[in-house]
């Protein structure tokens, strides 16, 4: 299945295709991110139910040096 | 008395005391060993992060937050490089699902990519926006005080106007300026943004800022940590001097210091 990840095509395999497992497939598991599927931010309670489909826009956020 | 005074002063934000006034960005260092040490040379207990993309081809590193031990530092997660008030809310919105419902935030939508100086109908604008949503909004503004007194009155727990340009280093170009914010806010004032060495800083709080935010100052200095503890006694030092309140300027009038009687004549 393909997705826009970050702007940029994604290609994955993982199964099921829920938002946990392509997270997981990033080594993200745990990891302090934020998520927006399609310009809604998906809650961390909801990763392992939200199915991702192709064509998905995902986003994936993290907090980097700034002032 | 003034000593218990300031043994006792604590900046309060959001219900929080916090004995450092001093607060730090996390941009523009060599990397987050040199920004960890930096910030814990500069005692800051409040810590400016930005909320960015993950960078998908940098792989596997360390993280910021990895460095940034929540129960010792608060985040400040900022909108930077934000230039409508609709980017800035969305950023925000991110940040605290990213820090699990953290709302205490800084609030910067910039104008132009030269001067980085804010847009401030934009910045009014979101802050309507986030405060409705209960969100704490630290806010870097201009230092024009009718536009100081609209963002308090929109809810602002903090108001942050620069000093001078972001990552300039020029210091305060209109101290008169930030004592008309100054005298008329009821939150705290911080300067945000301009301060080049520890003296700006100090100069800052002897004007009566609740506190400092910088970032550049410290990471482009040629020697980060050591500029980072200098910051943190410059801030000290302003915060000190204006609590035991200087004595007054005599402009035309010296004063000697040594007793006027008593002077042993030539024999």
């Amino acid at each position: 299945m393909q997705v826009q990840l970050n702007g940029e095509p994604h290609e994955f395999t993982t199964v099921p295709p829920t938002l946990a497992n392509l997270i997981a497939s990033l080594g993200f598991t745990g990891k302090r991110i934020a998520v927006e599927r399609n310009g809604d931010i998906v809650p961390k309670s909801q990763y392992q139910v939200t199915q991702l489909n192709e064509h998905d826009r995902l986003e994936v956020i993290v907090a980097v040096g700034g002032g | 008395m003034v000593k218990d005074k300031a043994a006792e002063d604590r900046l309060v934000i959001a219900g929080r005391e916090y004995r450092s006034r001093l607060l730090v960005g996390t941009g523009k260092y060599r990397d987050y060993d040199e920004t960890r040490r930096a910030v814990e040379a500069s005692g800051a207990e409040i810590v400016t992060v930005a909320i960015r993309r993950l960078d998908l081809k940098a792989g596997e590193h360390q993280q910021l937050l990895d460095i940034l031990p929540p129960d010792r530092y608060t985040l400040l997660p900022n909108t930077a490089g934000c230039y409508s008030a609709e980017e800035a809310v969305r950023t925000l919105r991110l940040a605290r699902e990213l820090l699990d419902d953290h709302t205490l935030v800084k609030l910067e939508v910039l104008g132009d990519s030269q001067t980085l100086f804010p847009n401030m109908p934009e910045t009014l604008k979101a802050a309507e926006t986030l405060v409705k949503e209960g969100f704490q909004v630290m806010v870097y503004c201009s230092d024009d005080p009718i536009q100081a007194k609209m963002l308090e009155d929109i809810g602002c727990i903090a108001i942050m106007p620069l000093a001078s340009l972001i990552g300039s280093g020029m210091g305060i170009l209109n101290p008169w300026n930030l004592r008309l914010i100054l005298d008329q806010s009821k939150v705290p004032v911080l300067v945000d943004a301009g301060v080049g060495t520890a003296s700006d800083a100090t100069l800052s709080m002897e004007l009566g800022c609740a506190g400092v935010l910088m970032n550049t100052a410290i990471a482009k200095a040629d020697n980060p940590v050591l500029m980072a503890e200098a910051m943190k006694w410059g801030v000290i030092a302003g915060r000190q001097a204006y609590l035991a309140g200087r004595m007054p300027r005599r402009y035309y009038d010296a004063q000697p210091s040594s007793p006027t009687q008593g002077i042993s004549p030539l024999l």
